[in-house]
């Protein structure tokens, strides 16, 4: 896959910072404003995934990045499945049970553990759908050589 | 706003039924596109932005990378001819019509008129949602501490989809490595 013109490279250098920026913003305040880990991640992917087909395959080693992608999202999810289990020791034996100070409702430290659900539900939603896109390309190429 | 609902889903359908019968795959795309962008502004018009905003990046990602398969492969679809049995499809399809229309038509009798709902628990929900979990959004509120075994099995899915991608799609066999 190569890359574009450099009209569409130098567009893309510019907003993809943007898009990432845009949905760490959703991520980190999904508990306070529409939101949270799916959309956000789905965005953060979308800013990668811009990069990738603007300045094509040959930029990155894309094997290298598959493998760092698919480690992010099995740690991710790992995190999220601890979180909830912790939730069994401290507090009242609940699964997924909310054991931190909630705080006061509107501020951005608030809502207990909902912010950290967030934000590795959106570390896991990013990486699987690069993963998913990597995979994909990677095939391509290997078909095309 | 049942007017304009009305009219977006009769918009939606006449989108997918273009997308089925397209000669041009490219233009299949398009259309299923209208399905998916359609589906974001009746999330908006119901009041619920969190799951337009997922809707409608999903949507373009997915979009992009049908379209980056249509372009790497044929843009025509496969002919296939299905003369054969036609009344009898036609038959079958119009009596399972008529059928779901019914149990459709009996079903909807005991729920609440449109924008009613009236269930305790959703009253729970929305009354003190904002008191016992915190959180101002409601809907991440539900999601990640009433629903929170949802989510697990939302993320579970996406890890799996990608699971099975990396498996499977692999033109040439890993390399050995020192085991």
């Amino acid at each position: 896959m190569n890359g574009m013109t450099q009209i569409v490279k130098k567009v893309t250098q510019l907003m993809s910072g943007l898009i990432f920026m845009y949905g760490l913003y959703i991520i980190t305040h999904g508990h306070l404003t529409p939101g949270g880990g799916f959309a956000g991640g789905a965005i953060v992917a979308g800013g990668f995934i811009l990069l990738i087909l603007a300045y094509g395959s040959k930029v990155l080693n894309l094997r290298k990045e598959e493998t760092q992608t698919s480690i992010t999202e099995s740690v991710a999810l790992l995190v999220i499945v601890m979180l909830a289990l912790a939730g069994l020791f401290l507090g009242t034996y609940v699964f997924f049970n909310n054991y931190l100070p909630q705080g006061e409702i509107g501020q951005l430290i608030s809502a207990g553990v909902i912010p950290i659900y967030n934000i590795f539900i959106g570390m896991e939603v990013a990486a699987a759908l690069l993963t998913i896109f990597l995979g994909l390309v990677i095939y391509k190429e290997e078909v095309a050589s | 706003m049942e007017t304009l609902l009305s009219i977006l889903i009769g918009f939606m359908i006449i989108g997918a039924l273009y997308a089925l019968h397209a000669k041009d795959l490219l233009s299949a795309l398009i259309a299923q596109g209208i399905v998916g962008y359609g589906l974001v502004i009746a999330f908006l018009n119901l009041r619920a932005p969190d799951l337009a905003i997922v809707q409608i990046v999903v949507e373009t990602i997915t979009l992009i990378v049908m379209v980056a398969v249509v372009l790497n492969s044929s843009r025509e679809e496969v002919k296939e001819s299905w003369n054969r049995n036609k009344i009898l499809n036609i038959v079958t399809s119009l009596v399972i019509v008529g059928f779901m229309a019914y149990i459709f038509a009996f079903m909807i009798q005991p729920l609440q008129p449109f924008g009613d709902h009236t269930m305790r628990m959703s009253q729970y929900y929305t009354q003190m949602g904002a008191e016992s979990t915190g959180a101002a959004n409601l809907v991440t509120g539900v999601l990640f501490d009433f629903r929170g075994y949802d989510t697990l099995g939302e993320a579970t899915i996406l890890f799996t989809a990608a699971l099975g991608v990396v498996t499977i799609l692999r033109a040439k066999p890993k390399k050995e490595t020192e085991s």
